[in-house]
Parts: C-alpha cells; sequence; structure tokens
C-alpha cells in the first residue's frame, strides 16, 4: 500500500466514508456488461451449484445444478451458461471498425465493440479460469459427448480469464478490484475482497455510515455472500436438505417441486449480489473515463477480433500449460503491459502521479521564466529549443540529461538542463518537438510564465521487444524443442476430477 | 606475486586448487572439439557429434567475494587463446565495463569486442584500452575472438552461433533471459553466486509455477532442471568477508556448502585516527563495529512509514562519523594501513525511496562519495564497512520480499572490515508474529535457506553486538 492509499484510508475511517484515489474512471464498463455470479459446491473442486447470470438488470437468468456431484448435470449447467454466454458474445460480431493505424499500414478491421463480463470478486475470476478448463478439452462426440458449445464456452472462459491476467484489460473483470482501483475504504484490503462490505464504504444507504454499512454486510442473512463459496450455514442448513429432497424425489412432479424450492433458495442468494452488481455498474459509470482508457479498450477489441478469427480458423484449445518459449513471451506482455498501464494510469490522472511526485519521479510547478523564441545554432542546422524554468515545491530527484514530458503536451519532449535543488526547487528545461515546423513556435505549443505543469520521466511510449526463439528452437538449456500439440481426451482429466 | 601463482596458505591452495579443476574441466571441452576451433554452423547434428556425450555447460557456484570475477577472466582469456571465440554475458553495463577492462589488463594483446546498445557512452576504463573496440553490430566485431555484452544486448542477435559463453552473475539472469541468447553458443559456463537476490518480476507468475522451464526461475536453476547431468563447482574461499563474517553469512545463507575466509581473524583490523566522544551516539556503533566486524544500531521499537526519518538521519550519520574519524584499515592488500574514504563506504536499503532518501540526508550533511543504493544494485560489489538499513525496520508486517535471504545476503555481505546494521528494536518479534506461510507448490524445488530463518539467524548474531540508540 502507498503512502497516500494508507492516507486516504485514514482519512476513510475518520470520516466514515470510502475516499476516492483517483479523479477519473481507469477501466473500461461497457453500454451492455453482462454480469455473471458463480456458485460453486463446497468440498468439490470447481463444481458449479448456481450461476446467475445476464446482460439486464430487470431480467436475470438463474441457471441451478440439482445434484452437482453428478458430472451429466454438471455439464447440462455448461450448456445451459453456454447459450446465454455465447449468445451475448455473438451480438458483438457483427458490427466492425477500421482499425488501420499509421499512413503506410495494411487496412485492416476489427470489431466494433468487444464483450465485458463482471464478476464480484477475484476467485469468481479464478472460477471462470476452472470452469474453462474442465471444459474445454471436452469433446461432442464419442464417450462422455457434451453439448457442442460447451467446449466452445470452454475456450471463450479460458480466453477471458487468460485475458484478465493482463494489466488494464476489461473484458473480464471483478467488482471489488474495479471499486478499489477508484475508493480507498476505512477497512482492510482483505475486507475490500467482500463486494458488499466495500460497496458499503463507497456508497452507504440513507442514514447509514460507511462502517455500519459494511458491518450490516457481514449478516450472511441479509448479504449472502458474492461467491463462488456459499455460506457454510446455508450449506448445512438450506441446501443441504434442499439437494437431498431432490435426489429422493419421486415422479415428476415431486421432481418439480424440490427443484423449484432449490431454484428458489439459491435465487435468495444470488439475487442481493445480482443488485449490488448493478450498483457497482452505476457507480463506475458515473466517474469521466481516463484519456487512455479508450486506447486500452481498442487493444481488448483487437484481442476479442483476433480469438474469433483463430477460433473461426478451427484453432485447437488454449494447451493446459505453457510450452518455455509461450511462456517467456507470455511473462514479457505482461511486463510491458504492466508497466504500460501503471504509466498510462498516472498521465490520465492527476492523484495517481502524486505517487510519483512524493517520491520524486515527477514534479509540479510554476513556469517562473520561459524564453520561447531561443534557436540552438550550434548543429549543422538551427533548430528551435524554448527553455523555460520550472520552479517546484516537490522534492526534485530527477538529474540533469534526463528526458522528461507532461501529460497535457504529448509531442513535446524536455530535457533538463539544470536542476537547483533546496525548496523551492527550480528545473531548467529545454523543449523540443510539438511546437510547428517553423523556427517561431505555434502560439500556445510553449508553456508560458504562471502555467501549471506536471513534468515525469515516466513515458508511455512505445518500447521494441527483441524475439524469442521459434518454438522448435528451444534451445538445450531449456529442455529441447517441445513435442507438436495435439489436443487429446486427457487433456480433459484432473486428478481431482 | 599473485596467490593464483604461488599458494602461500592453505586457503590459498585450496582456492587455486578449485580454480585450476575448473579450468581443466573447460580445457577438456574445448580440446574434444577438434582442429579448427571455429564454430560449426552445419545445424544440430554437427553440435551432438561435438559434444559427444559430454557436458554443454558447466556452473561454478561462488560465495561472496571468492573471486568469481577472476575466474571469468581467466576461463575467458584460456578459451580465446586455445583459439576459441567466447562470447561474454554479463547483466548489467557497469559489469559489462568492468570485466572488459579486467579482460584487457589480463590479456593485453588480446581483440576485445565491447558490443553495445545504441545510446551507450564509453567509459573511460573501457576507453583507456587500445585493444577494445565499441561497436553496436556485432558483425563489426568479426576480428574480435572476445566479445563482451550484456544478456539484454546478446538477446537482440538473430544469428551467430559462438563456441563458448561465459556467463558472470548467472543467478541473476532470467531463465527468459537465457532462453534469448541460449541459440548464440554452444557450450557455456555459469558463473554466480547462489546466494543473492532471485530474479523478480512485477507480474503474477503463478500459472508457470512447477514447469522445468518456469521464466521466473534464474538461469542456472532453469539450466540444471531441464539438465540434471551438468556439473556444478564451488568455489571454496571469501576473500572479501573478513574471519568475522564468514561464520554468520555462511550459518545463515549457505547452510548446507559453508565456505571459509581467505584472511586470518587479526589480518583485518580497523582503527580510527582520533578519538571519540563518550556522549556521541554514532561513536559507539561504529566503535563496536570495529572491533568486532558487526554492530546493530537500534532504534527505539515504532511501525514507521518506508522512509523512516530517524533511521535514514541514522545511517548517513553513521557514515558521516565515519569518515570524521578517520578511519583507516589494515588488511593483507595494506599492512600498514591506509585510509576509508568516502568511496569505501556504502549504505545499504531495500528500497530505493529510502536509498534516495540517505542519498538527500547525506547532501544536506555533505557529505560526498558514499555509495548508497538497494540490495540489488549492490549485487557483485565490494566496499570497506558497510551501513545496511535493515529491510524489516519499522515494519507492521514481513513480507516475502523483506523476509527474502538473497536480499539480506546482499546487504550484509558487502564489506572487508565491517557491518552495521540499523534497525528499530523488535524484528525477532516481527520475524516470530509472521512465520513463512508461502504455499508449497508442487514440482518447485524447496529453496534453501528459508529467508525467515536466515533472518533469525542473522539477528540472533547481531544481538551480540546491539548498541541503543
Amino acid at each position: 500500500m502507498s503512502t497516500l492509499t494508507a492516507l486516504a484510508r485514514a482519512r476513510a475511517v475518520a470520516s466514515a466514508v470510502a475516499q476516492p484515489i483517483s479523479t477519473v474512471r481507469h477501466v473500461h464498463v461497457s453500454d451492455r456488461p453482462l454480469v455473471l455470479i458463480p456458485l460453486a459446491l463446497a468440498g468439490e473442486a470447481s463444481a458449479p451449484l448456481a450461476a446467475m447470470v445476464g446482460d439486464d438488470p430487470g431480467s436475470a437468468r438463474l441457471l441451478v445444478v440439482a445434484q452437482p456431484r453428478n458430472r451429466d448435470q454438471r455439464f447440462a449447467f455448461a450448456a445451459g451458461l453456454a447459450t446465454v454466454i455465447l449468445g451475448y458474445i455473438d451480438t458483438f460480431r457483427s458490427a466492425v471498425e477500421d482499425a488501420s493505424s499509421g499512413a503506410d499500414r495494411e487496412p485492416r478491421q476489427r470489431f466494433a465493440d468487444a464483450p465485458q463480463v463482471l464478476v464480484p470478486n477475484r476467485a469468481g475470476i479464478g472460477f471462470v479460469r476452472l470452469l474453462g478448463r474442465s471444459t474445454r478439452f471436452r469433446r461432442s462426440d464419442g464417450e462422455y459427448a457434451v453439448d457442442p458449445a460447451v467446449p466452445v464456452l470452454g475456450r471463450w472462459l479460458t480466453f477471458l480469464a487468460e485475458r484478465a491476467e493482463y494489466p488494464g484489460s476489461c473484458l473480464l473483470l471483478a467488482a471489488t478490484e474495479a471499486l478499489a482501483l477508484h475508493w480507498a475504504s476505512g477497512q482492510s484490503p482483505v475486507e475490500d475482497l467482500n463486494l458488499a462490505a466495500l460497496l458499503g464504504w463507497v456508497d452507504p444507504p440513507s442514514g447509514m455510515t460507511g462502517p455500519e454499512a459494511a458491518a450490516a454486510a457481514e449478516d450472511p442473512l441479509t448479504c449472502p455472500p458474492a461467491g463462488p463459496a456459499t455460506d457454510p450455514t446455508f450449506d448445512n442448513e438450506v441446501l443441504a436438505p434442499l439437494i437431498a429432497a431432490c435426489a429422493r424425489a419421486d415422479g415428476d412432479a415431486a421432481a418439480h417441486r424440490a427443484e423449484a424450492s432449490l431454484r428458489a433458495a439459491l435465487s435468495g442468494q444470488l439475487t442481493p449480489t445480482w443488485k449490488l452488481m448493478w450498483r457497482a455498474v452505476g457507480l463506475l459509470r458515473g466517474l469521466p473515463p481516463g484519456g487512455r482508457v479508450a486506447p486500452r479498450w481498442d487493444a481488448d477489441k483487437d484481442a476479442f477480433t483476433g480469438y474469433v478469427t483463430y477460433l473461426g480458423e478451427g484453432g485447437p484449445p488454449q494447451p493446459r500449460r505453457d510450452s518455455a518459449v509461450a511462456a517467456a513471451r507470455r511473462l514479457d506482455w505482461l511486463e510491458r503491459a504492466q508497466a504500460g498501464y501503471a504509466i498510462q494510469r498516472a498521465l490520465d490522472d492527476p492523484l495517481v502521479m502524486a505517487e510519483y511526485r512524493m517520491t520524486g519521479e515527477a514534479f509540479a510547478g510554476t513556469v517562473t521564466a520561459a524564453e520561447p523564441g531561443r534557436i540552438d545554432g550550434t548543429g549543422r542546422r538551427r533548430k528551435l529549443r524554448p527553455l523555460i524554468t520550472v520552479t517546484t515545491e516537490d522534492p526534485v530527484r530527477i538529474e540533469a540529461g534526463t528526458v522528461l514530458s507532461t501529460p497535457g503536451r504529448p509531442g513535446q519532449k524536455a530535457l533538463v538542463v539544470s536542476v537547483y535543488a533546496g525548496r523551492p526547487a527550480r528545473v531548467v528545461l529545454e523543449l523540443s518537438g510539438g511546437m510547428g515546423r517553423a523556427l517561431i513556435p505555434v502560439p500556445g505549443s510553449v508553456p508560458e510564465v504562471g502555467d501549471r505543469l506536471c513534468y515525469t520521466a515516466l513515458s508511455d511510449s512505445y518500447q521494441r521487444s527483441w524475439p524469442f526463439p521459434a518454438r522448435e528452437q528451444t534451445p538445450w538449456t531449456h529442455g529441447g524443442p517441445p513435442p507438436e500439440y495435439v489436443p487429446a481426451d486427457e487433456d480433459a482429466s484432473e486428478v481431482w476430477s | 606475486m599473485t596467490a593464483a601463482d604461488v599458494p602461500q596458505t592453505s586457503a590459498e591452495a585450496e582456492a587455486a586448487e578449485a580454480v585450476a579443476g575448473v579450468l581443466a574441466g573447460l580445457a577438456g571441452l574445448a580440446t574434444r572439439r577438434g582442429p579448427g576451433g571455429m564454430a560449426t554452423r552445419d545445424g544440430p547434428d554437427g553440435l551432438a557429434g561435438l559434444a559427444g556425450g559430454r557436458h554443454r555447460g558447466v556452473v561454478v557456484d561462488s560465495p561472496p567475494g571468492a573471486g568469481k570475477s577472476a575466474l571469468v577472466v581467466r576461463a575467458t582469456v584460456d578459451l580465446a587463446m586455445a583459439g576459441e571465440p567466447v562470447m561474454v554475458v554479463a547483466q548489467t553495463n557497469g559489469q559489462v565495463d568492468d570485466l572488459t577492462d579486467r579482460l584487457a589488463l589480463a590479456a593485453p594483446r588480446l581483440a576485445i569486442g565491447r558490443l553495445s546498445a545504441a545510446d551507450y557512452v564509453p567509459t573511460p576504463r573501457v576507453l583507456r584500452h587500445l585493444t577494445v573496440s565499441v561497436a553496436q553490430q556485432a558483425g563489426d566485431l568479426a576480428a574480435c575472438p572476445v566479445i563482451v555484452a550484456t544478456a539484454a544486448k546478446w538477446a537482440t542477435l538473430a544469428d551467430g552461433i559462438w563456441p563458448w559463453a561465459v556467463i558472470d552473475e548467472a543467478y541473476q539472469m532470467r531463465s527468459d533471459m537465457l532462453l534469448r541468447i541460449a541459440g548464440r553458443f554452444e557450450r557455456a559456463l555459469f558463473v554466480g553466486d547462489p546466494g543473492q537476490l532471485d530474479p523478480f518480476s512485477t507480474v503474477e507468475s503463478d500459472r508457470w509455477l512447477g514447469l522445468a522451464w518456469d521464466p521466473m526461475q534464474s538461469a542456472v536453476a532453469a539450466l540444471l532442471r531441464n539438465n540434471p547431468g551438468i556439473p556444478v563447482h564451488r568455489l571454496p574461499v571469501s576473500w572479501r568477508l573478513p574471519a568475522t563474517a564468514v561464520p554468520v553469512v555462511g550459518e545463515a545463507f549457505y547452510p548446507f556448502t559453508g565456505f571459509r575466509s581467505g584472511t586470518a581473524p587479526q589480518q583485518r583490523r580497523l582503527e580510527f585516527a582520533t578519538r571519540g566522544f563518550a556522549a556521541w551516539s554514532a561513536d559507539e556503533p561504529i566503535e563496536t563495529a570495529a572491533a568486532s566486524g558487526w554492530a546493530l544500531y537500534e532504534l527505539p521499537a515504532r511501525h514507521t512509514v518506508r522512509t523512516d526519518a530517524e533511521a535514514v538521519v541514522a545511517c548517513a550519520a553513521l557514515a558521516e562519523r565515519i569518515l570524521q574519524r578517520g578511519a583507516v584499515s589494515f588488511s593483507e592488500r595494506a599492512p600498514s594501513g591506509e585510509l576509508v574514504t568516502a568511496d569505501r563506504i556504502a549504505i545499504g536499503t531495500a528500497h530505493r525511496d529510502q536509498a534516495r532518501a540517505v542519498r538527500s540526508q547525506l547532501g544536506e550533511l555533505s557529505v560526498a562519495g558514499v555509495t548508497v543504493d538497494t540490495a540489488n544494485r549492490l549485487q557483485g560489489r565490494e566496499f570497506d564497512v558497510t551501513i545496511v538499513l535493515h529491510p524489516l525496520s519499522g515494519r507492521v508486517d514481513a513480507t516475502a520480499f523483506h523476509l527474502e535471504a538473497g536480499r539480506l545476503c546482499v546487504l550484509t555481505s558487502r564489506h572487508r572490515h565491517a557491518c552495521i546494521v540499523v534497525a528499530r528494536a523488535g524484528i525477532p518479534e516481527l520475524l516470530d508474529a509472521h512465520p513463512s506461510t508461502e504455499p508449497v507448490h508442487l514440482n518447485v524445488p524447496a529453496k534453501f535457506p528459508d529467508g525467515w530463518e536466515a533472518n533469525q539467524a542473522v539477528m540472533a548474531h547481531l544481538s551480540r553486538h546491539r548498541v541503543r540508540a
């Protein structure tokens, strides 16, 4: 936890309501997200018990497994879920937009929007991953055949879960994490994992304080857990008798009655979370989006388009494990995305940038001197190189010779000529770029005396990635080339299944 | 007369024997390549024939200051003299420049290539050698039998195969980096210190746990897991650490292998040219450290932010006081004593913001030239006296990062004479309240030493040299 977040948490305690830790929204929120609340059966690894799913707050679809230990019913549940989720995904596979970038690039198209699945918490993402793993290798022919939609669902769930590891991606989001990115509550990060308690701090019902709302959220009768784990008392006193009744039911009418009671009980467990999820969506929608949210969503749309194409070409399901080269390449992607995402958030949001100002990696100050028409005549060609002096109260720990930039002027670089440390500190900067082609700067392109600016060495400019060896050239140090991956029936078996 | 030429003590003899064993092993592999000795480009079949069932790699584990760099230089020069082009891989530009300098001094007639990125500015210690050429393309250095570069630079090469690679600080290199450069060499000598910091990443990497090619492992771990037969040698003698430090560092961080000190207990001494004041709080810890090699300067227990202002002031004040008192070090290098100047003192921290805070405090005291850096950046460096801001000082919790054995090992094994640890009271209690809770994963080799245990061992020893502020 950073010092500023710790301060915000202390303030949240003092004022009994969560404090904003960002000025803009850093996640994309779809116009029509799909909310998915899965429940699992206690004691059975990733055995689905129920799910409430839908893209309309007014009509939730409830899927229930009457006997979660029965594998046939499990895959019938998966087929039901596939109808909803694949149907939702299909609605994004028609409208396309032009995505050609650069003047000389190939013309390229991508889908104009992408699906967005919201689960309550990080454990929900884990459940999506495991359900994907248990369904993507299944076959719709031969022994133990399943509905043809089940393996397709498995691949999409795996795609979403893997994409959720990618920093800044919004195809699959956990509501608690999206909220915690924007508000600091007065409780511990572990308590923040409870969606109801966190929402209580962020948006307490009228007449209640944050801590009161969070305390009320701890009662499992009024606020059942947001899943995938269920409340143990509910398990023992309600769920177990109802499942037993379903198993005992003799005749269609009795079975129908038993199942209806089970559905009613599970609906009671899921509906409060369903309402909380849409409240969280509403709260996030209320924040103005950051400037770099849309480009990141474009990358998500590219990933979605890419996977649709891959599936259309008959690509095999994602392998159980990454090969040596795939693992190294994936780590490289993730690290780049992580670094870029952290910097983009800082550039979008002064409150995030404040963290960097605290550590001396950025400073904000006022322009106290400017020489907008300065010409550098030392080279072969005369160049426009204005000088400005920024005076700041921030602790400056940037050395001369560093190249800085400021969030509002992306095309302009500022070379640190000299730093006069002290309070206030004075930093002399030489500007280049973003001022037009003439030797006189375009009006407004050079900061004027009195302007307040924030400069930082953080840059989200493109970093070149060097190639990895091809899979068939995996070197001897890493076990040599792996055998070609052929999906097999054994892929679907698990030691615990 | 150098230690390697005429062994004088049993420690020297032992160390020389270990180095000779490694070099003989390399020579054995090299001479089996047959006449010509040039790199073959005829694909895997030719390589397999040359390997003839022998190992394609050798690993040398080296405790702190055991002559690792000297071994790298000798192995490189020997291989190059035998007609085998060598690629030398180090992890940072500073390490590459150091190695280039040492290679050029060791073999004055050997043409050495320094392969670099476009924004690299050659340092004076590289430019002073006429035999060293600096270039950005490997093709421009084709005439050099030895080419030195960072691993990151080697990873940009798409072709070329060298018969030998010498990889320095191999435990600092990540497995995915080795994957990128492994196509460039046929055989390799991996040299490094297994007790130092493991490579790290800022992203979640659990999905690869247990795989033999987990990209988050160190290069040596990946190599040994995929090639179990590779011989591992060990350098037995630390020339850096004084006799007072070897038992502590050995027991805490190298519990199964151990090593010995190259110097006798009385060979290293630290004295002061001036007398201290009884009332001056910074005098007692530095005198304790001078007498026993260790001191724990203990501030009152308190939970603090990372840049604990009092601890930062204490670190800077200790460095200032050592300089004011005119510390003189007596060692096998300088039997009649030499002044401990600012460049022989280092202050080590766990986090970069702590290092920045100490640096600005030193600036306010007008103390210049003292090295202040994080454990990651102090790896491989050596000083007379080190001052360590304990990673757990003032913390509410003990996370895996702060418990990591390698971090404390780096911080407490950089000194030739004395190490002063600055910490808030209560670290043993903090450790007791935070036992290791890291999950155990299938197929992941157990890591020794355990950070929790190593921290306890070091604190147990330091408690005997405690000075309360």
